[in-house]
């Protein structure tokens, strides 16, 4: 109902709205919402990701050089790739349908590109991941 | 913790450029204060002349406004004139008194107008053309008076000088040297040039020189401008006086702080002075000897300078070739390079003088030194790269003053002449790009390298068939600020200064065998790269050390990794190998189970002679594999893709070769052969050539008395014709002989270069030297190219027997 409410702020306000948006959403669509556990941290390669099944679509988690981790839909901004497909560096991934750059900790593309894949909060515990959903 | 200061003087082009290279680094390093004389933010001052020719208004050349400088917190003072720099305290002091302390400070100063020592420079109405100041005194001028005279008919004169005529005032350009812009023209180009802009209304006086300009006051000392008088007692009357002699560095700040200043504000190749506090880029520096008066240098001084600035480290300045082009609407015009001619140079010259074209190039040691167009400037970006790259042309020369044969092929409805184009025709086929967007975006962001207009328009960013189209219309829009992409040595990517040449050498020479090893010793800017390094860097190590070198799936793109073509929606398609296009009822019958079993929605015969089953989940491709029990078809990588086969003279009634199994020879010699980019062969039985040999990377035609072998051939972006290699008389030669070729561009060629590129900038000579006439190394090549083949594994049967699992497999919350 008002979901074009929250796209016109979205795209009024710019980077802060996005992750507003993304919070706004997993209240109004999820009922329950929980720290789940996902894997060992080893399960997902360095500088790579993997593929979650959720009830909100595929969510991509990545494992960058530094062993962080982050969580995004796994869903470019641009034409709907699949970023966990993506070749992880830094704190990016480049989409692997036309090299969109997208930002791992906050879901937005790199400049000049504009959009935003909604993200997800990760940690890990004692070697084990754990995704918020 | 405390930022420190960056404080820069001059409010300019070259200085904002650098400021915002340096943000794109590192943007809460510094808290940056700017001073600018001037009372706007940062323009386009190349586009002045086409606002005094009315074409454009102030509004649309503006590059940064005020908003930029406050959302970056960029302190800003306008109308301030930086008067002193303290170095020992490390701070500015401005005409009034403000001051700003620094850690690091950058000179962009620019340069001024050189003014004539004659007497009556300061009546009223005689200005000069720098600024937005002189621009608008030029528009008042112009609606007030009628006679102009401008003093030099070099680029800036005759720029104002077509300016003032189309706002209706009488024009003469008065000239020194004989003929018009004779530091960028010949004189053929220069009469011509003079002769259009005379049909356009213009007066020119040549080897004139100026002697007073007179006042009306009645002493002539005083009050405005009346006339212009000359050396040789002649006088002409004017209201209006430009002068447009030249520029000169403007070093006078830095030479008061005491800093080292020749022509310019001496600068090293990282643009730091004497004080290496003190960072100056733009027309006020000297380089190597060398002030800058154009644009197009300085966007490549503040790069590096950023880098610097940035604390990044990497990049060097070292100098730039320039090229000119006069932003007169109606004249084509483009000049580059050392065109004085000498007796160690050649030159090729098309002169049509009906027709109004005339193309001079300059050549020395085959090589292009230098180059005029004028009437037709189509290929001007073209012959400015080959200056550039210093690449060697006596392959080329039978064509060359015919430029580049083709601009690209498809996708922008034939046209290869940018000028020619209306706004709203497409230009970029992949992106749905028009003309008029792009010359917009130009405009309107500042756009000046085909990179940034990339970037933003994404023109030519997917294929990159229009590549030539955009740098026309980059060239034509941006003028003298063009500057073609470095590609002879360019880094491979942002994180590094290193050429793709460079870090295979020190891959070869110092025996690296991981990306980690690889990046240390190399000092990679990034520690894990980027998505364009890991890739190429992956690839040299595994193609260089074979067997040794450790090959890193993370630094593949998905389809290497995944060993399957992704597509729109995320799933993958695949395509076994059918060895020459050959198959088999087995092999269809299992085709046809998988496609029941897996429910493949789309099955697809593909160009090269195979199927294509599309639309697979990812998490089935193992168990897709170990049912169909076919080999890799390789059509997800940069590797042997197909040998595409005619039926050849086992059936066919016009055949004298059997192609077909000399294809399948061919695929089994080479499958499995990893390359900078995908290798498509083809082999006909015949000189009808029902494969299409002739497009292929490796096309061997079969005749009555062996086979001819053609390389570097292309069907796709760009359709190239393969150039003949040599011919052979067995089997086991053309197995030789490709097999040797291929290996030549596996060792050579850069990452993501098709074997046409790779030949076009080596030359097909020394491809003939290495591989036709140096028997040894022919066999060394193919020897080497065995050895990496080696027991190398089928990397579907592999997965399909359990390897690589965790690809495949999803995770459950």
């Amino acid at each position: 109902m008002d979901q074009p409410a929250h796209a016109g702020a979205a795209t009024a306000i710019g980077l802060v709205a996005c992750g507003h948006r993304g919070s706004v959403v997993k209240l109004t669509e999820v009922k329950v919402s929980g720290w789940h556990q996902l894997c060992a941290l080893d399960a997902i390669p360095r500088l790579g990701a993997r593929v979650v099944k959720s009830a909100h679509g595929n969510i991509a988690v990545f494992r960058n050089a530094e062993d962080e981790v982050f969580a995004l839909l796994d869903k470019c901004p641009h034409k709907g790739g699949p970023l966990s497909q993506g070749i992880v560096f830094g704190r990016k991934v480049a989409c692997p349908l036309h090299g969109w750059n997208i930002r791992l900790d906050d879901g937005n593309a790199v400049a000049p590109d504009v959009g935003c894949a909604r993200k997800f909060s990760v940690k890990v515990e004692s070697g084990q991941v754990l995704l918020e959903i | 913790m405390q930022k420190m200061k960056l404080v820069m003087i001059g409010n300019g082009m070259a200085g904002v450029r650098t400021l915002e290279e340096m943000l794109k680094i590192s943007p809460d390093l510094y808290e940056i204060t700017v001073f600018g004389a001037e009372p706007h933010a940062n323009y386009n001052r190349i586009l002045l002349s086409p606002v005094l020719a009315g074409e454009m208004t102030l509004k649309e050349i503006m590059l940064n406004d005020l908003d930029w400088y406050a959302a970056n917190n960029i302190k800003l003072h306008l109308n301030k004139k930086i008067v002193k720099i303290d170095r020992r305290a490390r701070k500015v002091i401005a005409a009034d008194g403000t001051t700003a302390e620094y850690d690091r400070l950058l000179l962009a100063t620019g340069s001024n107008p050189f003014i004539l020592p004659i007497p009556g420079v300061k009546l009223d109405g005689v200005i000069t053309y720098r600024d937005i100041h002189d621009t608008n005194a030029m528009i008042d001028a112009a609606s007030r008076f009628k006679r102009a005279v401008v003093i030099g008919g070099g680029l800036l004169g005759l720029e104002a000088a077509n300016g003032l005529k189309l706002r209706g005032m009488n024009v003469t350009v008065v000239h020194l040297m004989e003929w018009l812009m004779e530091r960028q023209l010949d004189r053929t180009a220069a009469s011509m040039l003079q002769q259009s802009l005379e049909a356009k209304g213009l007066d020119f006086l040549l080897k004139t020189q100026t002697g007073q300009i007179v006042g009306d006051r009645e002493d002539g000392q005083g009050g405005r401008v009346k006339s212009v008088r000359f050396k040789d007692g002649s006088e002409l009357a004017a209201d209006l006086v430009v002068m447009a002699v030249g520029i000169r560095p403007n070093t006078e700040l830095a030479q008061s702080a005491g800093l080292y200043c020749d022509r310019g504000i001496v600068v090293s190749d990282t643009m730091q002075t004497y004080d290496p506090r003190i960072y100056a880029v733009g027309e006020c520096v000297a380089h190597r000897g060398i002030a800058y008066g154009l644009v197009a240098p300085l966007f490549e001084m503040a790069k590096v300078c950023a880098n610097h600035l940035a604390h990044f480290g990497i990049g060097r300045y070292q100098g730039s070739v320039i090229s000119t082009k006069l932003k007169v609407t109606g004249v084509d015009l483009f000049s580059a390079g050392d065109f004085s001619g000498g007796a160690d140079t050649e030159e090729i010259v098309l002169h049509d003088a009906v027709g109004g074209v005339y193309k001079r190039l300059v050549l020395r040691d085959n090589k292009v030194i230098g180059g005029v167009l004028y009437g037709d400037t189509v290929d001007g970006a073209y012959y400015f790269q080959l200056l550039r790259d210093k690449q060697d042309i006596h392959e080329i020369r039978d064509h060359l003053m015919f430029g580049q044969s083709h601009l690209g092929n498809s996708g922008h409805q034939g046209q290869n002449r940018a000028a020619a184009m209306a706004d709203e025709m497409e230009v970029c086929g992949c992106n749905g790009v028009c003309k008029g967007a792009i010359v917009k975006a130009i405009k309107e962001q500042g756009l000046f390298t085909l990179d940034d207009v990339r970037k933003h328009t994404k023109a030519s960013s997917s294929c990159g068939s229009c590549t030539g189209l955009v740098e026309q219309i980059l060239a034509s829009t941006v003028g003298g600020a063009y500057q073609p992409a470095e590609t002879k040595n360019k880094p491979v990517c942002g994180c590094t200064e290193h050429t793709h040449e460079e870090v295979r050498r020190a891959i070869r020479e110092h025996h690296l065998l991981a990306i980690p090893a690889a990046m240390q010793f190399m000092e990679w800017g990034s520690p894990s790269g980027c998505a364009t390094c890991r890739p190429a860097l992956n690839y040299y190590l595994i193609s260089t050390w074979p067997h040794e070198a450790q090959d890193d799936p993370q630094s593949r793109f998905i389809n290497e990794r995944a060993h399957a073509n992704i597509q729109k929606d995320g799933t993958y398609s695949v395509v076994p190998r059918m060895w020459g296009g050959t198959t088999s009822a087995a092999e269809l019958r299992r085709i046809a189970d998988v496609v029941d079993k897996y429910k493949i929605p789309t099955v697809k015969v593909t160009g090269g002679q195979r199927m294509d089953l599309l639309g697979v989940k990812k998490e089935d491709l193992p168990g897709v594999w170990r049912d169909l029990d076919m080999p890799s078809g390789h059509a997800y990588a940069k590797a042997l893709r197909t040998v595409k086969t005619c039926v050849g003279s086992e059936w066919c009634r016009f055949g004298v070769q059997d192609s077909t199994n000399m294809g399948i020879e061919l695929e089994k010699d080479l499958w499995r052969m990893y390359a900078p980019h995908k290798v498509k062969l083809a082999v006909s039985g015949c000189p009808r050539n029902c494969a299409e040999a002739t497009i292929k990377d490796v096309g061997v035609i079969g005749v009555e008395s062996g086979w001819e072998i053609y390389v570097a051939g292309n069907g796709g972006i760009k359709a190239e014709v393969a150039q003949f290699l040599c011919k052979v008389k067995t089997h086991e030669e053309v197995l030789e002989y490709a097999g040797a070729f291929l290996q030549l561009y596996r060792e050579e060629g850069r990452y993501l270069d098709r074997t046409v590129h790779y030949v076009a900038r080596v030359g097909l000579d020394y491809v003939k030297q290495r591989v036709v006439e140096d028997r040894e190394n022919r066999k060394a090549l193919y020897a080497r190219l065995r050895f990496a083949l080696q027991g190398e594994p089928d990397p579907w049967r592999e997965r399909a027997a359990g390897a690589a699992a965790r690809e495949f497999e999803m995770l459950e919350a």
